[in-house]
């Protein structure tokens, strides 16, 4: 085959690689916990509103979820400074387009977690007493939230994934590393044989505490 | 009570000896025997986790049997070596399992058929009937259980009663020598209890040999000609319903499990 | 901007072409291997089936972008030089058969065990059985998420244009190169996506409703 495994050089630059993973994960935890707020309030928006509110964010919505991420991502890093006057770099734009990208999704899972809420829990909301706002905080979303738990976990995990998308913008994740060390070694096969081993130990690490977590919290499960 | 008495000297239909099962280090099954004669109806009562349910599913084997014999007109129904516990081969099973008929509690309809359809898969793909046969016998019995006008309806068109009485004309339909009865009414609304029962006894009323896994007591006494109480795995009492209901027949622990059926009085 | 969106569309619809062909191979290959391969995980002997689990959680596990890099760089030191369409659709395609293989194991997984009682009690037969009550069950529960991870296959393929595959993503790129005209020829681009997937996920949940049956 002509070509011997040498990890030597991959462990040379591996700040590279770690530094890229740490950036993976804090990219991912800003978009879901923006994605969150925007999640949320447009769910409850959707619930809430007219036909125009709810026209509005089933557009956003439809929008995000069927155009390609890299495309979203160019269009907010290239496109997006023509129209309005902004300057900023790549990273930032990078945590704009996946915190919208994640706050489409969220809507969803919002609306059907709230749509979850065990019609029985609001009567009894009634019955002692609550008014509409009292149930929506004392009784609905705390519900919702414990019901979603699981389809927040998977969306966390999809994010942590999707952040290797940011490379082609030079953002310095995990992704980008690998292609830096690819690039400057010539060390494929090594490079991608631990970044693979990377996102998947991390993948499963994150998964396996958020099912604990999810144990404590969750219902259904 | 219903059902003529079984002619005297013929062999049992169905003969169970030994029957024990496991699951993992559960022992659900501890030595049963069981026989049931042709045109018998056979009642097993009993508290959940007695073993009835498991023992009418080791009958026709979708349950296996880790001690004992089934014989099903002598032709034992799931190993050709009982010693050695080999299990039969799947075409063999299924020759087996043709004999006999069940209907079940989930009604396990299957959902991309229609009524009609339900009942001539069996008699089309395992009987070899032609499609015109099928569709005569499917209309018989589904008219038989008053379906007549539902042969095109598909389960989820139809109520629980109306899909159980599809059920069990599924079986019938296949001219089983037994027909096994797995706690038919107990996912029924209690008004569409009756329509069921009512197919059921005048099956019974025809002769048809029936191993029956309820907890309907009223209906029981009515249907059977021996009732059958288990209690963790193994049988308690049996006897013909007079016996064990007016003659006051049965172990303490049997009435004491008749008596949690009584209606709620005053204490 | 009008100018620059009809100087645009004849390179746009030339990448779209291209794009749709990747995802057509991609579809068509993935719906073969993940269709057998999900076979093998439900019904298969136990060493088989932990390599398909295997497989499949490893490649889901991890970015399609890093999966495209793996196979387009990595393959040539074995020996294997791909050109980069042909890398591109095994890439894609390895990545959407992992998705089917889950499809298929939640299409059969999700029929209740009762209809594989029912069908042995009539006396059919395992190939029966699986012919005549679980596969007609499985198609309609497979269908619907699957035409819905299409969508997926789609847009995974506009990552290829880093491969330098001409799609219509690398098209968008090539024009903005020349026109310096961003915005526009992505929304552009955004739309043309958009009207596929969004027809998918449509017929995908119009196929939902009208196989709710099989769901009780």
């Amino acid at each position: 085959m002509g070509y011997t495994l040498n990890f030597n050089l991959i462990w040379r630059h591996f700040d590279k690689l770690w530094g890229g993973l740490l950036l993976s994960l804090e990219l991912a935890v800003v978009a879901i916990a923006i994605g969150i707020l925007i999640g949320l309030t447009l769910a409850i928006a959707h619930v809430a509103g007219g036909r125009i509110v709810r026209g509005l964010i089933s557009a956003y919505v439809e929008f995000i979820r069927n155009v390609p991420l890299i495309l979203l991502v160019y269009l907010v890093f290239y496109g997006l400074p023509q129209a309005v006057d902004i300057a900023y770099d790549a990273t930032t734009s990078f945590i704009v387009t996946l915190s919208l990208y994640s706050g489409a999704y969220l809507v969803e899972v919002f609306r059907s977690g709230l749509a979850a809420v065990p019609a029985g829990l609001i009567d009894a909301g009634k019955a002692i007493g609550l008014t509409p706002w009292q149930r929506l905080l004392h009784v609905r979303l705390p519900t919702m939230l414990r019901i979603t738990l699981p389809a927040l976990s998977n969306t966390f995990i999809s994010l942590f994934k999707d952040t290797s998308v940011a490379s082609v913008i030079a953002v310095p994740e995990l992704t980008y590393g690998a292609q830096w060390i690819n690039t400057n070694t010539f060390r494929i096969v090594e490079v991608y044989l631990v970044v693979t081993v990377m996102y998947l130990v991390t993948g499963y690490a994150i998964l396996i505490g958020l099912r604990a977590i999810e144990r404590r919290f969750a219902i259904g499960r | 009570m219903a059902a003529p008495s079984p002619s005297a000297g013929s062999a049992p239909l169905l003969h169970l000896s030994g029957i024990e099962k496991s699951f993992g280090s559960v022992h659900v099954l501890r030595g049963v025997d069981l026989e049931v004669a042709r045109g018998q109806v056979v009642t097993i009562i009993g508290p959940s986790g007695s073993g009835k349910t498991t023992l009418l599913r080791c009958v026709n084997f979708l349950e296996s049997y880790d001690a004992g014999s089934i014989l099903i007109d002598g032709k034992e129904v799931g190993y050709r070596d009982l010693a050695r516990r080999r299990v039969r081969s799947e075409r063999d099973l299924a020759r087996i399992r043709a004999e006999t008929g069940m209907v079940f509690q989930m009604f396990n309809l299957f959902p991309h058929l229609t009524a009609a359809e339900n009942v001539m898969l069996g008699l089309r793909k395992v009987r070899g009937k032609s499609l015109r046969e099928a569709r005569e016998i499917a209309s018989h019995w589904l008219g038989r259980v008053g379906l007549g006008d539902k042969l095109d309806r598909l389960p989820s068109q139809l109520s629980g009663g109306q899909q159980q009485r599809v059920g069990i004309a599924r079986a019938v339909a296949m001219d089983p020598k037994i027909l096994l009865l797995d706690e038919i009414t107990s996912a029924l609304d209690p008004e569409l209890v009756g329509e069921v029962l009512d197919v059921v006894l005048a099956l019974a009323d025809e002769g048809m040999t029936m191993l029956v896994v309820t907890h309907e007591i009223a209906f029981a006494r009515e249907v059977s000609t021996e009732i059958v109480f288990m209690s963790e795995g193994i049988i308690d009492t049996q006897g013909s319903p007079s016996a064990l209901f007016e003659d006051g027949h049965g172990s303490d622990r049997f009435r004491s499990f008749l008596s949690r059926f009584e209606t709620h009085r005053r204490r | 901007m009008l100018n620059a969106i009809v100087y645009a569309l004849p390179f746009l619809t030339t990448g779209l072409f291209v794009t749709l062909i990747v995802s057509l191979l991609t579809v068509s290959l993935s719906l073969v291997l993940g269709g057998l391969l999900g076979l093998v995980l439900v019904y298969g002997p136990t060493p088989l089936r932990w390599l398909v689990r295997g497989f499949s959680d490893i490649v889901r596990g991890i970015p399609i972008l890093v999966l495209i890099f793996f196979v387009y760089y990595a393959l040539p030191v074995a020996g294997l030089n791909l050109q980069p369409f042909n890398a591109a659709v095994l890439a894609l395609t390895v990545f959407k058969t992992a998705q089917v293989i889950e499809n298929v194991r939640g299409a059969i997984g999700s029929i209740p065990r009762g209809q594989m009682d029912a069908a042995k009690a009539i006396g059919l037969t395992f190939p029966a059985r699986l012919t005549y009550v679980i596969a007609p069950q499985a198609v309609r529960r497979f269908l619907p998420p699957w035409i819905n991870g299409v969508t997926d296959a789609v847009k995974g393929s506009a990552l290829v244009s880093l491969l330098g595959v001409s799609d219509l993503m690398h098209s968008i790129q090539q024009v903005i190169g020349r026109t310096y005209d961003a915005l526009p020829l992505y929304v552009l681009g955004a739309l043309f996506y958009f009207a596929i997937n969004y027809t998918l996920s449509m017929l995908s949940r119009r196929l939902e409703l009208r196989y709710s049956y099989i769901r009780e």
